[in-house]
């Protein structure tokens, strides 16, 4: 049953990622990036990945979604048609592909209990954590103790990825169009 | 779409369930998956809807973009405060085994509380910041 859900999941990315390609209606483009920000939550969650799940449909689903809807909204519906055929994008695609590729040879295999990720500090976490910090949770546990330096990181990145993008957008206000706006 | 009786009604009735599904995802984080960041964005999509459902100036009125930017940045700060406070209790930044007299665990609690308390009000003023910023521009109103 799980292997029928995984194929399933992959084969309907692989349509969706491949639909992606050729549709030329950005409005279309938009929605079915939601429904592969979808697709993908669903196999997290056939990875008993929920957090990541839940983040994938927040985030990918639902604000990004929206966001790319405003930002149509601005530069219209249509992609424009490629003038010229474009080898150099294709080859590059290509390439970074076959090394994708080549370094998937060496990632172990998904699940195996042996794998380096399992023997490092997780046993740790797993084994302390009940006595250490009692919360059931051991993502949120990693996450905002363990890892709280990691996580105020992340934090301070997304704050200054809204400065950036307010800096980008909101601040040409400043450039003599007060008359326009004012008082917003 | 802003006069769709049915959209209309529908965004009223759902936002509240939504705010509310934001706060369990954040206060039921230590016990099912959830947390500060995905809490955040859902908060964030309450008003979003609200925004496009009943137009963006409705939704500046009840919340209005100074609140939101001073969420930015009021939220890297209640983090890293958290860690200052935990400095000025005698212990490393951001160790949280000191922030309960003598409860190390309830410590940890208290910490993972305040933290996630930050990193929910900066994703969600960001992501209403950006929201704003873009569908602010000309050609959305």
């Amino acid at each position: 049953m799980t292997e029928f859900v995984d194929v399933a999941l992959l084969a309907l990315l692989a349509v969706t990622g491949l639909a992606l390609l050729k549709l030329r209606n950005l409005f279309a483009v938009v929605i079915l990036s939601g429904i592969y920000s979808l697709l993908s939550a669903g196999l997290f969650v056939t990875m008993d990945a929920p957090d990541v799940a839940f983040t994938e449909s927040a985030v990918g689903l639902g604000v990004s979604t929206v966001l790319m809807l405003g930002a149509l909204a601005l530069v219209g519906h249509e992609e424009k048609k490629p003038t010229r055929p474009r080898v150099l994008p294709l080859a590059v695609v290509i390439l970074t592909g076959a090394i994708l590729l080549y370094g998937m040879a060496d990632v172990p295999p998904f699940g195996d209990p042996n794998n380096p990720i399992h023997q490092h500090v997780t046993p740790r976490y797993l084994e302390e954590m009940p006595e250490e910090i009692e919360v059931p949770n051991v993502v949120s546990a990693v996450l905002a103790s363990y890892r709280s330096y990691d996580t105020m990181g992340e934090t301070t990145v997304i704050f200054a990825a809204g400065v950036g993008v307010l800096l980008l957008l909101a601040g040409r206000r400043r450039r003599g169009q007060d008359e326009e706006e004012p008082g917003e | 779409m802003t006069y769709n009786i049915i959209l209309r009604i529908a965004t009223k009735v759902l936002c509240p369930f939504i705010l509310i599904f934001a706060l369990y995802v954040q206060f039921h984080g230590d016990y099912g998956p959830g947390g500060g960041f995905q809490a955040g964005v859902i908060l964030a999509a309450a008003f979003v809807l609200y925004a496009l459902v009943y137009g963006l100036e409705n939704c500046r009125r009840v919340l209005p973009p100074q609140v939101v930017y001073a969420c930015m940045a009021l939220g890297v700060l209640i983090y890293a405060g958290t860690g200052v406070v935990s400095v000025l209790l005698g212990a490393d930044f951001l160790d949280y085994n000191v922030l309960a007299h003598g409860d190390p665990i309830h410590g940890q609690h208290r910490g993972i509380f305040w933290v996630e308390l930050g990193v929910i009000t900066t994703v969600f003023g960001t992501m209403v910041s950006i929201f704003y910023a873009i569908a602010g521009r000309k050609g959305l109103n």
